[in-house]
């Protein structure tokens, strides 16, 4: 059996038919699948494999090419507070003029509202969540001073600040200390004991069992999606991890050096 | 110089009002500017200040009259259709975006000074001061004019007041923001926008040539003296003010000079000024950091030498004359090395009489703590490294004089007060 997807019994999120391009050359083929409520999920496959971009194009980050994405059964506009997304922290600017606290408290800012500023139960949110990562003692140093597993613990708290039921946490543990490591899964394990669902990109297959409940393996298709035991085989990492589909790499390429579209129109 | 004081005594009132025009035109453009800054956007002021010319000249020859808002409504489509144009550019084409913005900058441009010259040879009987609109005139800053651009820099520091949080977390973490649904697009657009409206007010003090540098040089000097955003904002517009100030001054003191030149060099000046002596960040506060260093350094190996030769001749209170001293550190200069002694005695850890020296009880304690971390260095090296012992002297001889009391505890307790280093000499405790 080359492919294992199973369907979650309590979904909190379903992706229907999705792909995605760069340049019309397609990054992820036809992603089906539902992920369970209350659970710690990774998202795992080799470099360049579409790991990020599942989560971004499920973020809304990216136009889809087709399909759709739907949480909590309605369109992520609608529940946009009960989701909360971890960029890479590679992504942003460190050296910005900007305090730890005040990052944190940004996580805030769409509960706020336009024009007004964080009141004082923010705040107090916001202190709270540094306390949750082990960072209350650094809420008043410049972001610029902080370590790799700092800023992510930082962009943790951040997310945390938003109170959301969903999160999608980009690559959390890459240039992070085993520290951080450890300090994130504990919180991550909290979480879903909580009922919040977690889904982390993540491409250490060493520590993979034993962090997720669930596990999506991806290499631009969808190989498998499942209970961590059902999905970690051998056969299926091998399918994911091994064969290079070349023929298919090739008829993107054609797609993209001759400028088709994707779909029909 | 009399003209001079006649412009700071204020008593005209023509004075006061270009004063304060040229004020809040570059403070708000400073404003603004800070976010393009953030974002890292700065060249994207340079073409819209640009593009605004032939926006200006279009306005005029349509309508056949200086009419401000007519010039600013023509300003604004221009510079702001460019603008568009390098985004369209970026996105469907194979041309990154610096190449994008030269190609729309100066295309706008020279389209912008075809049709001022065309205005200029032609039969336009308001066209006198058009040409301000090259490198600004301060002075021209007057009556219904200075009305218009006033209420415009106002709006625009309303503004940012109003969109400040909102503003800050698109320059900071885009993507972050668009996740937890700020309408982004829209915010990006009003961004857009206001540099747009800062640049067409801008230029009348400024001129559209040297119009980028009031948006981006006051914040880039502002970002110099602090981390906290909000002083950085208050301070670019501070900077931005003064620079405007200034130009409003020249435009006193000497009609016929071009203001924009004046304003910019001003603003560079603090801008270099703030680059030089600017504290934490400034090149002069490093330097002086790191002469602190070298100093403490020197230092510290003197008095470790003096702590060594004190067990070899088992009295730490033992004199040496300077030669003794720099027979043992014949690598420091002889000047350096009196320096370095000078500095000893006076913070007290050296005692000197006549021409020798010896250990003062402080002076004690401190080489034996520097002797004392360069061996815990090297136990820790040869322990966790796992180097051999005799290649971790040279690291030891620097981390001895960077370790702090605080990682010094942990130092020891991560070894468990070991009592003798790699090469089997004892570590002193106190």
């Amino acid at each position: 059996m080359k492919k294992k997807i199973l369907q979650a019994d309590n979904p909190v999120t379903e992706v229907h038919d999705l792909t995605v391009t760069y340049d019309r050359k397609p990054v992820l083929w036809d992603i089906d699948l539902t992920l369970p409520k209350g659970s710690v999920i990774g998202v795992m496959g080799p470099n360049g494999a579409g790991k990020s971009t599942l989560i971004k194009a499920m973020m809304g980050l990216l136009p889809l090419a087709s399909g759709y994405v739907k949480m909590f059964d309605e369109k992520l506009d609608d529940v946009r507070e009960q989701v909360s997304y971890v960029p890479q922290r590679g992504t942003v600017d460190w050296d910005f003029p900007a305090l730890v606290k005040d990052v944190v408290l940004m996580g805030r800012y769409s509960k706020i509202g336009l024009f007004k500023r964080p009141r004082q139960s923010d705040k107090e949110i916001a202190m709270d969540c540094l306390r949750k990562v082990n960072m209350e003692a650094f809420a008043e140093r410049q972001i610029s001073q902080l370590s790799g597993g700092q800023q992510q613990r930082v962009f943790l708290a951040r997310a945390l600040a938003q109170h959301a039921d969903l999160y999608f946490m980009d690559e959390p543990f890459v240039g992070v200390d085993m520290a951080t490591e450890k300090a994130i899964v504990d919180l991550l394990q909290e979480m879903s004991a909580k009922g919040k669902t977690v889904v982390v990109v993540h491409h250490d297959l060493q520590t993979a069992r034993q962090y997720f409940d669930w596990i999506v393996l991806l290499n631009t298709r969808l190989v498998a999606s499942g209970p961590t035991k059902e999905v970690l085989t051998d056969e299926l990492l091998a399918e994911t991890y091994g064969g290079k589909l070349t023929l298919l790499n090739e008829v993107s390429q054609e797609i993209k050096n001759k400028e088709f579209p994707n779909r029909e129109e | 110089m009399e003209a001079l004081l006649e412009f700071l005594s204020f008593q005209d009132p023509s004075v006061r009002m270009v004063t304060l025009g040229a004020v809040i035109l570059t403070a708000s453009s400073a404003l603004v500017g800070s976010f393009t800054f953030l974002k890292k956007k700065a060249l994207i002021g340079d073409a819209v200040a640009h593009a605004v010319l032939p926006g200006v000249c279009l306005a005029f020859l349509l309508s056949g009259e200086k009419n401000p808002l007519l010039l600013i409504i023509g300003a604004f489509i221009t510079g702001w259709l460019s603008l568009n144009i390098i985004d369209f550019v970026t996105n469907e084409s194979k041309i990154k975006e610096d190449t994008a913005i030269a190609l729309v900058l100066s295309v706008f441009f020279g389209f912008g000074i075809l049709l001022l010259t065309f205005i200029q040879h032609g039969d336009y009987a308001e066209q006198s001061g058009l040409d301000h609109f090259l490198f600004g005139q301060a002075a021209s800053l007057v009556g219904e004019d200075l009305i218009i651009f006033l209420s415009v820099g106002l709006l625009l520091i309303a503004l940012i007041l109003l969109f400040f949080k909102e503003l800050t977390l698109i320059s900071f973490d885009r993507q972050f923001a668009q996740t937890s649904g700020l309408p982004v697009k829209w915010l990006e657009l009003l961004l857009t926008s206001m540099t747009v409206l800062a640049v067409v007010i801008g230029i009348q003090a400024v001129g559209v040539v040297l119009m980028a540098a009031m948006l981006i040089t006051p914040p880039a000097a502002a970002r110099y003296w602090t981390d906290y955003l909000p002083r950085m904002v208050l301070l670019a517009a501070i900077f931005g003010a003064f620079s405007g100030f200034s130009g409003a001054l020249i435009s006193y003191v000497s009609p016929a000079m071009p203001t924009g030149p004046w304003i910019v060099m001003v603003a560079t000046t603090i801008a270099l000024l703030s680059i030089l002596f600017a504290p934490a960040r400034g090149i002069i506060f490093k330097m002086k950091r790191q002469q602190e260093n070298q100093l403490k350094i020197l230092t510290e190996n003197i008095l470790k030498s003096f702590y060594h030769l004190g067990q070899k001749h088992q009295d730490m209170k033992h004199r040496y004359s300077f030669d003794e001293i720099h027979s043992i550190r014949p690598s420091i200069p002889k000047p350096r090395l009196k320096k370095g002694l000078r500095v000893l005695e006076k913070e007290g850890f050296l005692r000197k009489k006549e021409n020798s020296y010896r250990l003062s009880a402080e002076g004690t304690e401190k080489g034996k703590r520097v002797v004392k971390l360069h061996r815990l260095w090297e136990v820790y090296l040869t322990e966790y490294l796992y180097l051999d012992p005799d290649h971790v002297h040279d690291s030891a001889e620097t981390m001895e004089h960077v370790i702090t009391p605080e990682l010094e505890k942990k130092l020891e307790e991560m070894l468990n007060y070991p009592d003798r280093d790699p090469h089997d000499e004892e570590i002193p405790y106190t």
